[in-house]
């Protein structure tokens, strides 16, 4: 339970934030066990955002998929689907906890910033301050099928309508000087006079003239998010966003050379290399011994791993349909398929599968191993898996290291899989020191110590602040 | 008067229907957007026994410039309110002149979802040239472009409801399948201006389909559950009401009440000093609590509702609290919305059966009771 001595860390202060991802998609959430819940009933969203509340978390997050996910045109009918619009969802959430985050995951290719930027503003003010969004950037016509405009804009031209999309909603933020609405009764006007400015923006994406709707909320802006993890993923990070999920969560090198490469891609765009939290997604697995946390960790990959779905990871691998396999028998014999991508589920393949199907063979026949325990153990993998001992002087030890600010938590389980996490590992944290024992602030902003929003900054708090 | 007892709705948007309500608000300007407002005024409309509150919107603020008044998006305030509320029907209105039609469904089906059956959708149309503007997209240029974008919307949000059936989720272990992919439909819609191909990305709300509401003339009948009637007095709203030809008929009705502190006469003209109060022909009560029950006794058996657009909410929904419903309702004129029912059952209106669903298990639970 030591410290660790803090002249031997960069960080000897650092706390860890953490964050609870309610999928509603993807084999990582259990769905055959007796304990699985309901993906849509709303007391289950209620129950996860206040399990989180109570074990001090920062944020509640949701994501959005803007099609049913697809493979070789057939909707795909393994995984958990369907789930509920995430703005409603959450402004739904707002009446019903006081203090984490609610974060939307809201697409900047079909929207408009007009609308989007509203709904946002709208959930900001009715959580007091508390609402975050997570700019994803989907273009493919296989997503736009759904929308008026179809599948209109360029792959390389997503991030530049994101880019541009923000600068808009930013603008639409900042149209309402602060303290423009009167705080007394029998005031001359609702708002100031001239403190309500007309938003007007020309350029490549966008030609609008709005008055903007709203006034800022209690934390200015509501907190932006961002998942890009390419090179020009990253920079728009670097450049836009507040916090910054990531896949490198697992290994401590990983994580700290992904913490060490958005710090210099910070200070080149002129932020404070402490301006942008890392929160990697992660599923967390906790036993009272490693043991019975490996034990566990192995009946859950079972679970996640059905037949079926390793069926169907390995047919994305071979880019063969594999369905009429046996999952318990031996890899199959063909070579891979390397095939087009239109933006649908089942065209995810992957870069170099003749390359992954050898490391596969060489690996089964050393273990032994059937399709399913290959995909398994080789397949796509996730997480941390131990006791809150030893999980929490791992986690102090990433977050005082610099190599990241927290996680985004994926339960397996809904709406129980958070309790472990809460009741057993976050006293864990605290007792090392590494995580907060109440809420300091009222805001999402707050809660993740950061700086106002970049538009507020003057010039010389920019360079200061470098 | 004879007929079923009629069905009470309210609208609850800003500080009331009279473009300077927030001068006679019990509140500071800067309290308006705070949930703490917003759950206040829905409470009141619950308690007092409303079947049903809407909350107006669009895209472009309530007030011009330079009276611009703020206004929280209809759908994030019906959500937030969903939790809020236990018992009344909640519908936001909801233009698709320029929205996302799949959008707009996602978003609606959600709300069902949350408040467990108690949404409706109040169907309305973005006609000043500013919105599109806003919207950054082509002009919907005149009444007949507009009927065709609210009859295309809803007719994409419609199918969209309907294009998971009931039961799609199975669940299957034996078979590692959690979904019935035969239960979920494309939509494939195609109109004159967009193409929508589906299926939803959120289940088929509680209720089936949500409670559609909206003006007849503006949008055909067959799409509506309930037609929202206008006119200046009872004959003209017998018209309206017999012309519908929809499931359900509300008669809007526009309210100022005497109080203890002033006259509806004197409440009406202090505001009239700031702006004026334009009537679009609604049915128009300005006078005594005990005058707006009478005219209410003889809308019965005339529509199946009415929707009341009260001056200014903090002074008008407490009389219509203390006096005016619960007289209604000791006389059964009226009735309180029951905890527990959706807001279909509410107003009387049976689940939709699912279009693309071929003899549904639910529909034979119906025929073998």
């Amino acid at each position: 339970m030591t410290r660790t001595d803090p002249l031997d860390v960069p960080r000897p202060d650092a706390q860890l934030h953490f964050g609870v991802f309610f999928q509603g998609v993807n084999h990582w959430t259990v769905w055959s066990d007796p304990a699985s819940g309901s993906q849509i009933d709303p007391a289950n969203f209620r129950r996860v955002a206040q399990t989180a509340e109570r074990g001090l978390f920062d944020a509640f997050f949701l994501g959005e998929g803007l099609r049913l996910r697809e493979v070789d045109g057939q909707i795909h009918d393994l995984d958990i689907t369907g789930r509920p619009d995430a703005i409603t969802q959450l402004a739904a959430l707002a009446a019903v906890t006081d203090r984490i985050g609610l974060v939307s995951t809201s697409n900047t290719t079909f929207n408009e910033p007009a609308d989007l930027a509203r709904r946002l503003s709208g959930l900001d003010l009715l959580s007091e301050g508390r609402a975050g969004w997570n700019v994803v950037t989907t273009d493919n016509a296989w997503t736009g099928a759904n929308f008026r405009r179809g599948g209109y804009l360029d792959h390389a031209d997503r991030y530049r309508r994101a880019e541009e999309f923000l600068t808009v909603a930013r603008a639409l933020w900042d149209g309402w000087e602060n303290g423009a609405v009167s705080g007394s009764p029998g005031a001359p006007a609702w708002a100031a006079p001239g403190a309500v400015r007309q938003v007007r923006h020309r350029g490549p994406q966008f030609d609008v003239d709005l008055a903007p709707t709203l006034p800022r909320s209690a934390q200015g802006h509501p907190v932006i998010f961002q998942a890009g993890d390419s090179g020009e993923g990253r920079d728009f990070a670097a450049r836009n966003a507040d916090v910054i999920f990531s896949a490198h969560g697992n290994d401590f090198d990983d994580a700290l050379a992904f913490a060490d490469d958005l710090r210099r891609r910070l200070r080149a765009v002129g932020r404070p290399e402490d301006d942008l939290r890392i929160l990697p997604g992660t599923e967390i697995i906790i036993g009272a011994t490693e043991e019975e946390a490996l034990e566990k960790k192995r009946w859950i990959r079972l679970q996640q791993v059905t037949p079926a779905t390793a069926l169907g990871i390995a047919g994305l691998l071979w880019g063969l349909d594999l369905s009429d396999r046996d999952a318990d028998g031996p890899l199959p014999k063909e070579d891979p398929v390397v095939a087009e991508n239109d933006g649908s589920f089942g065209a995810r393949r992957i870069a170099d599968p003749r390359k992954v199907v050898a490391e596969w063979r060489e690996k089964a026949e050393a273990h032994r191993w059937s399709l399913r325990e290959t995909v398994i153990a080789l397949g796509p993998q996730r997480g941390h898996v131990g006791t809150p001992a030893g999980l929490a002087d791992k986690f102090a030890h990433f977050v005082r290291q610099g190599a990241l600010d927290g996680f985004n938590v994926t339960p397996y389980l809904i709406p129980d899989g958070l309790d472990d996490i809460v009741d057993l590992l976050v006293p864990a944290l605290q007792e090392r020191g590494v995580y907060r024992t109440e809420y300091a602030g009222t805001t999402l902003r707050e809660h993740l110590g950061l700086r106002e929003p970049l538009t507020h900054r003057s010039t010389t708090d920019r360079r200061q602040a470098g | 008067m004879s007929g079923p007892a009629l069905r009470l709705a309210v609208e609850l948007d800003g500080d009331g229907a009279h473009p300077a309500a927030w001068r006679r608000a019990a509140h500071s300007p800067d309290h308006l957007l705070t949930p703490r407002r917003v759950a206040r005024v829905a409470a009141a409309a619950e308690n007092a026994g409303f079947t049903l509150l809407t909350l107006e919107d669009g895209a472009l603020p309530p007030g011009a410039t330079p009276d611009v008044v703020g206004r929280i998006g209809a759908v994030e305030r019906a959500a937030f309110l969903a939790t809020s509320t236990s018992v009344i029907g909640i519908a936001p209105v909801v233009p698709v002149t320029y929205a996302e039609p799949f959008h707009v469904s996602s978003q609606l089906a959600s709300l069902d979802h949350i408040s467990i059956g108690r949404a409706g959708w109040v169907v309305s149309e973005e006609v000043r040239p500013e919105a599109a503007r806003a919207w950054d997209r082509p002009l919907v240029d005149g009444a007949a472009a507009r009927a065709r974008e609210s009859r295309d919307g809803i007719e994409v949000v419609r199918a969209l409801w309907d294009s998971w059936e009931d039961d799609a989720v199975i669940r299957s272990v034996a078979t590692s399948r959690y979904l019935d992919r035969d239960r979920l439909h494309y939509v494939d819609f195609t109109g004159d201006t967009y193409a929508v191909k589906g299926p939803a990305i959120v289940p088929r709300p509680p209720q089936g389909q949500l409670v559609v509401l909206g003006r007849p003339g503006l949008v055909p009948a067959e799409q509506l559950d309930v037609a929202l009637v206008e006119g200046p007095d009872i004959a003209s709203l017998t018209a309206a009401a017999a012309a519908a030809g929809t499931p359900r008929t509300f008669a809007e009705v526009e309210v100022a009440l005497d109080t203890v502190d002033a006259t509806a006469d004197e409440r009406v003209a202090d505001l009239e000093r700031h702006a004026p109060w334009t009537t679009g022909g609604r049915l128009r009560h300005i006078g005594s609590a005990a005058g707006l029950a009478t005219l209410l006794e003889q809308l019965r058996g005339v529509v199946d509702g009415v929707r009341l657009h009260p001056l200014v909410l903090d002074e008008d929904l407490p009389e219509l609290s203390r006096l005016v419903l619960p007289h209604l309702f000791a006389r059964r004129h009226a009735v309180r919305p029951l905890p527990g029912a959706s807001l279909r059952t509410h107003l009387g209106l049976e689940r939709p059966a699912n279009r693309y669903a071929a003899g549904a298990a639910f529909e034979a639970l119906e025929e073998t009771r």
